[in-house]
């Protein structure tokens, strides 16, 4: 080990090398690379592509893969509006309680989803407090329909463009805005203009983020679903239902296409750094 | 007086104040339906019928047995992965290598794998009907469906935590303060623990508070490897479901409530540590 890992790394007196590099490298391959390289396995020599496209290419898997995405995506570009005006009044604006707010904004990060998930069901059933007043004033149906679902991904995808783009607002310089009211911009103006695309690649990280976290959402999703085939069951869902059917295959078929969503979103979130960075000169 | 007082005065890189008070209600309403309401639910469900009847439901055999499971699984990969997050740390900050950037993407992995994919990756590893699976089982070490692959699967999940905390403080600390001890003669152990540990302890407490929340409230990976056998391998989160899912609301609500309370105490925990060490955590977190 010693021969190969010195010409891979640069001479330096520091200690610890062997113990830190060890530890990481092989927690890392036991908890992470080998359980992945183990799906793979599964399903690309195993199984095949044809076989994990057989599986997929079915009206169920599909409709649960469509939905999946396409609540997240609704999700998330709800966070990415949300996000910025949010992060915007907790940084520029002063009114009681703010710090409380603040904080509460990473509660979905810290509450367990199972809690969030029965919570938003006890409020948004049709018996619940917000359920029964939009039923009774709108007609609309929240939980155990697909707006159900866009809720729970909501709560669950909130902190992240918030915390993307709050620190850059803080970072923002006033004298950019100054400049641009004196050259005679509205407000809105210099807000659309000026602002926004400074906050845009900070913006789009977080709803990257967020939506990668909102596909694979399961624990808060399946409580207000409903979970009716074809309508308002996951993907997630379906990959636990093929489980308990002992089916294997169905369930490796299913995550592998799954992580490919995942894999083109990390992508994107990767691209967008580069741009930004290619962009402002900084992160 | 005559009619000539100015309109009010506002500084050019402000808003009006209609639009700042507007916007400022919208937030606070959209984050009152979406947070707050569903937090006060929780306690409110639970205390339906009375403090007697909620507390009551926590001393059922099957609601002890999830409270200590939860507390034995993040007693065991709580520390694994504040370990695994020091050593990686360490590793990435203090050397120059090939292939770091791919190393710390790794790292962030599972951030974007679906908690029920994880849970799958350890039932195909060490399922019954994996080769692997079946030796173990034949050896009378079960992983799944059972304590260890609750553990590693949520190790899987809150992967990353205290990782992700430590590289950014430690890489803006650099190395100098160490080499300087090194240099005056301390070893490797005493550099860690009397130079460094002192520099990244607000951190590390950071990492280990978000990593803990997430591992004892995890839900889908756990569901997927545990089997959910009742007093056996259910943990409070699958607990909370098993109740709901037989109209036990007030025990499901309880049982939730207790987890609440976790993620209440760390983020205040979170706050505070945020305000007080600002300098200390990683830059991300360093908007106050």
């Amino acid at each position: 080990m010693t021969s190969r890992t010195l010409s891979l790394k640069a001479p330096t007196p520091m200690p610890g090398w062997g113990l830190s590099f060890g530890i990481m490298l092989s927690m890392l391959s036991v908890v992470v690379l080998i359980p992945m390289g183990v799906l793979l396995w599964r399903g690309f020599v195993d199984f095949g592509a044809a076989g994990i496209w057989e599986v997929i290419n079915r009206p169920r898997v599909w409709a649960a893969l469509e939905l999946s995405f396409r609540a997240a995506l609704v999700a998330s570009l709800f966070n990415l509006v949300f996000g910025v005006a949010l992060a915007w009044v907790l940084v520029r604006y002063r009114f009681p309680g703010k710090r409380i707010v603040d904080a509460a904004v990473d509660l979905p990060f810290a509450l367990p989803t199972a809690v969030a998930g029965i919570a938003l069901t006890a409020i948004y059933a049709p018996r619940g407090v917000f359920g029964a007043f939009m039923l009774e004033h709108f007609g609309l149906r929240i939980a155990y329909t697909e707006i159900g679902i866009w809720i729970a991904l909501i709560f669950v995808g909130l902190p992240f463009v918030v915390r993307t783009v709050q620190p850059v607002i803080e970072e923002i310089d006033r004298e950019t805005e100054e400049v641009s009211a004196t050259l005679g911009a509205s407000r809105l103006r210099t807000i659309t203009h000026v602002i926004l695309p400074m906050l845009a690649p900070a913006a789009l990280t977080g709803f990257a983020l967020a939506l990668a976290r909102s596909v694979g959402e399961y624990g808060s999703v399946i409580f207000i679903a409903g979970n009716l085939p074809n309508v308002t069951e996951i993907a997630p869902l379906l990959i636990v239902i093929r489980l308990e059917e002992f089916d294997y295959d169905g369930a490796v078929a299913i995550a592998i296409a799954m992580l490919a969503i995942s894999f083109a979103l990390l992508l994107a979130i990767n691209l967008i750094q580069i741009w930004s960075r290619r962009r402002m000169g900084a992160v | 007086m005559t009619d000539i007082t100015p309109t009010r005065w506002r500084p050019a890189t402000t808003e009006p104040a209609l639009v700042k008070w507007s916007l400022t209600g919208l937030c606070l309403a959209v984050l009152t339906v979406l947070l707050f309401a569903p937090l006060i639910a929780v306690f409110d469900e639970a205390l339906r019928r009375g403090w007697a009847f909620a507390l009551a439901s926590l001393g059922d055999p099957d609601a002890q047995s999830a409270i200590r499971l939860t507390l034995v699984v993040a007693a065991i990969s709580v520390p694994l992965n504040a370990a695994f997050g020091i050593a990686a740390a360490w590793a990435i900050t203090k050397f120059d290598w090939r292939g770091k950037a791919w190393v710390i993407t790794l790292i962030d992995l599972p951030f974007s794998v679906s908690p029920v994919v994880a849970g799958l990756l350890f039932v195909l590893m060490f399922g019954a009907n994996s080769a692997l699976g079946g030796w173990l089982v034949a050896n009378g070490f079960p992983v799944v469906f059972a304590v260890p692959g609750i553990v590693l699967a949520t190790m899987f999940i809150t992967f990353p935590f205290v990782a992700r905390e430590l590289i950014p403080v430690m890489l803006e600390q650099g190395r100098a303060e160490e080499e300087a001890a090194l240099t005056l003669g301390a070893s490797g152990w005493r550099t860690f623990l009397t130079v460094t540990l002192p520099n990244i302890r607000w951190a590390l407490l950071y990492g280990v508070l978000l990593c803990n929340a997430r591992a004892m409230g995890e839900f889908g990976a756990v569901a997927v490897v545990s089997g959910k056998i009742r007093g056996q391998t259910t943990t409070m989160p699958l607990m909370i479901e098993m109740f709901y899912n037989e109209y036990l609301s007030v025990a499901a609500f309880t049982m939730a409530s207790v987890l609440a309370l976790l993620a209440l105490v760390t983020l205040t925990l979170k706050s505070a540590l945020e305000w007080r060490y600002a300098d200390q955590l990683a830059a991300t977190h360093r908007h106050h």
